[in-house]
């Protein structure tokens, strides 16, 4: 599904190689959760692979069921299938978070050549997912993200990749500001949408996580590359020795 | 003190185009205005109050020209129920407009009011322009008294039933028109003025409100589309007890509009919002110049001003909020803000607070910004096409000037101009 070979990127504005050969394939139907320390590329990755500003690709590629995603604006990647779920969700004043959902679901129908989902549809299904991630109607109606606190933004991640059914699901660090019920909640979430067709990356730097949404296939990214490849236990070995083995090792 | 010789010779050419219309009981006001306008002179472009907004094209003895601008686009407001007054070019059509009789409200024009006797007009006419002079001098709202060629009285004693709108239709690719309108309201009472149209290639307009204890009036405006129009208006309103006064504009394109708004709070725990909301491509220009007055205990003000610019388009704004001595737990709010759709516009603004009480909230901020490149990359990689996603931001960065507006089915209608003017670029 999401193949990525050999990829190279720096900053845009400094000489700054960031990516240093990415390889990386995902399956759809699995989820792959990507680790490492800080630094060394994960967020990154996440950004190339939505299409956001000032990172320039040097070598390599990165496609999505055989489309080239580097040649794609990050609209037509959303309306192709790929889902980033923010680190850092972005506040927007003034701009309803329903009617921002909506557009979006609408922009991305129109963008495959599908039918606009009438308003009462989409209400409906709207208010079946948001009631799931325990998003109440007052949430629905404010600026999109605004005076959210940390997990009401996450959730509001979830209920957008919810909503918009996207096939590569990309998390970064989305357990980051959040407590334990928080974060069982978002993973819950993220676990009602796992299906055959539906391909998972989640970046993260802790394993707690992945206690929640169990990964198949656990990667370690190290100063731009991924060093080291394994199941589950790679998450827990982490956690127990943290990255300097690995690290000593891969070197 | 004796004018410079350049502000004397351009006052007496643009006095000199002009005749003082014979209305009898409205000539004394007429005849101090034109006195106050010798005085002060006509504005130059070294005035302090006219930094920003090169008022040469305000003043000259003609008018420069002004093409018509044709549209199918239904009028501003054509789908509310309203009672509409016409002017085409400044001046009355009967016509055109509706029978000037409705419940709680009594309409007469400008020249009839000294036939009739109506003591609250005479007493009206020309005073809060007179009264507006000072600390700053506005010497077009004194051309405007003096020369005023029509208008109407409105004396609001209840609640009629809709609207009363003010509709400027502009034929003339010369016209020049001067329009003075007083509105008395009463205690107790309550009306929504709505203002459209062009006006005319040159139009210098004049409002004076008085409203009483009580009393309650709510202005929307849409100053029209024909580019190379100009205009320069002036609000004067006075505020009793616990009156309220709202005030709205939407402006866009234009070559250049000053609208002023100078507004003195009376009586106490009176409240007044003055926003706008205006949309300029190139050589638009618009002006927002505001001067509220607290001279009450307890009462609240806001401004509330959004500018979008593109394409080298100006933005002005110099708002003021003067607090005078005694007047306590004033509440007063000031924000002015432009958003730069390029680097080649600009945004100039002159925000000012002068507080002589002590116990008083006051807070004023101004922002000049580009789109939001943070917002834009979220809502696109959600799917939303770029200019779509430019547009919601644009939109949004203007919903705090349009949610003064309280009337939804008004808001509305005032939000989908904006996004057809979004939808108007190239």
């Amino acid at each position: 599904m999401l193949e990525i070979k050999n990829l190279h990127v720096k900053l845009e504005e400094e000489d700054k190689e960031i990516l240093k050969g990415v390889d990386l394939t995902v399956e759809a139907g699995k989820v792959h959760a990507i680790m490492g320390p800080n630094g060394s590329g994960k967020s990154t990755l996440s950004y190339v692979l939505s299409g956001r500003d000032g990172y320039e690709v040097t070598n390599g590629s990165a496609s999505l069921d055989g489309e080239d995603l580097l040649e794609m604006e990050p609209e037509e990647r959303a309306a192709a299938g790929v889902f980033l779920a923010f680190q850092y969700p972005v506040e927007i004043p003034g701009v309803g978070n329903m009617t921002f959902l909506r557009t979006a679901v609408n922009a991305q129908r129109k963008a495959r050549g599908q039918e606009e989902l009438s308003a009462a549809d989409f209400l409906k299904e709207v208010r079946t997912k948001a009631k799931a991630l325990k998003i109440d109607a007052d949430m629905l109606k404010r600026s999109v993200n605004v005076g959210f606190s940390g997990g009401e933004k996450k959730r509001n991640e979830i209920l957008q990749m919810a909503m918009l059914e996207p096939k590569m699901c990309i998390l970064d660090e989305t357990d980051s500001g959040l407590d334990v019920d928080a974060m069982k909640l978002v993973a819950e979430g993220v676990n009602a949408l796992r299906d055959e067709g539906r391909g998972f990356l989640v970046i993260t730097h802790y394993q707690r996580l992945l206690d929640h949404i169990k990964p198949d296939v656990v990667h370690i990214m190290a100063d731009g590359r991924i060093v080291k490849t394994g199941g589950p236990e790679l998450a827990l070995e982490v956690e127990h020795n943290g990255y300097a083995d690995i690290l000593a090792e891969v070197n | 003190m004796a004018l410079p010789q350049a502000k004397l010779t351009a006052t007496e050419e643009r006095l000199a185009s002009l005749v003082m219309p014979e209305a009898g009981c409205t000539r004394k006001a007429r005849e101090a205005a034109l006195a106050r306008v010798r005085e002060m002179g006509l504005p130059g472009r070294r005035d302090e109050y006219w930094k920003y907004t090169r008022p040469d094209t305000l003043i000259s003895a003609e008018a420069p020209s002004a093409a018509l601008f044709h549209t199918d686009e239904p009028m501003m407001f054509h789908e509310f129920d309203r009672l509409k007054i016409v002017f085409i070019d400044g001046v009355f059509s009967p016509e055109e407009s509706d029978d000037l009789s409705m419940e709680g409200v009594k309409i007469d024009r400008l020249e009839d009011i000294c036939c009739k006797d109506i003591h609250w007009a005479k007493e009206l006419y020309g005073v809060l322009e007179a009264r507006g002079q000072s600390p700053v001098q506005r010497p077009l709202a004194a051309l405007n008294t003096a020369f005023a060629s029509d208008g109407v009285a409105i004396h609001v004693t209840g609640k009629p039933s809709k609207p009363i709108s003010l509709i400027y239709r502009h034929a003339s690719e010369t016209s020049d028109a001067i329009l003075h309108h007083i509105i008395r309201v009463e205690s107790g009472a309550e009306v929504t003025i709505l203002e459209n149209g062009p006006a005319a290639s040159r139009f210098n307009k004049c409002i004076e409100i008085d409203i009483a204890d009580g009393g309650t009036l709510h202005h929307i405006r849409a100053q029209g589309r024909d580019h190379q129009r100009r205009a320069a208006t002036h609000m004067f309103t006075r505020m009793g007890q616990e009156s309220i006064y709202k005030s709205f504009t939407l402006t866009v394109n234009g070559v250049l509009t000053r609208n002023e708004q100078v507004i003195e709070l009376t009586g106490d725990d009176a409240v007044a919002h003055v926003a706008g909301a205006c949309v300029g491509d190139g050589d638009f220009h618009h002006d927002d110049t505001v001067f509220v007055t607290h001279d009450a205990v307890n009462c609240e003000s806001r401004q509330v001003f959004k500018k979008v610019l593109r394409n080298g388009a100006t933005g002005v704004f110099q708002g003021k909020i003067l607090v005078k001595e005694g007047a306590q737990k004033t509440d007063g709010y000031q924000i002015s803000q432009s958003l730069l759709l390029d680097d080649d516009s600009q945004f100039l603004a002159k925000p000012e607070l002068e507080i002589y009480a002590d116990d008083v909230a006051c807070s004023h901020g101004s922002t000049s910004g580009a789109i939001d490149e943070t917002a834009l990359f979220y809502l696109r990689s959600r799917g939303v096409p770029s200019r779509e996603a430019t547009d919601m931001l644009t939109l949004a960065f203007l919903a705090e000037a349009v949610e003064e507006i309280e009337d939804e089915a008004l808001a509305e209608v005032i939000v989908s101009r904006l996004q057809d003017w979004l939808a108007r670029r190239s």
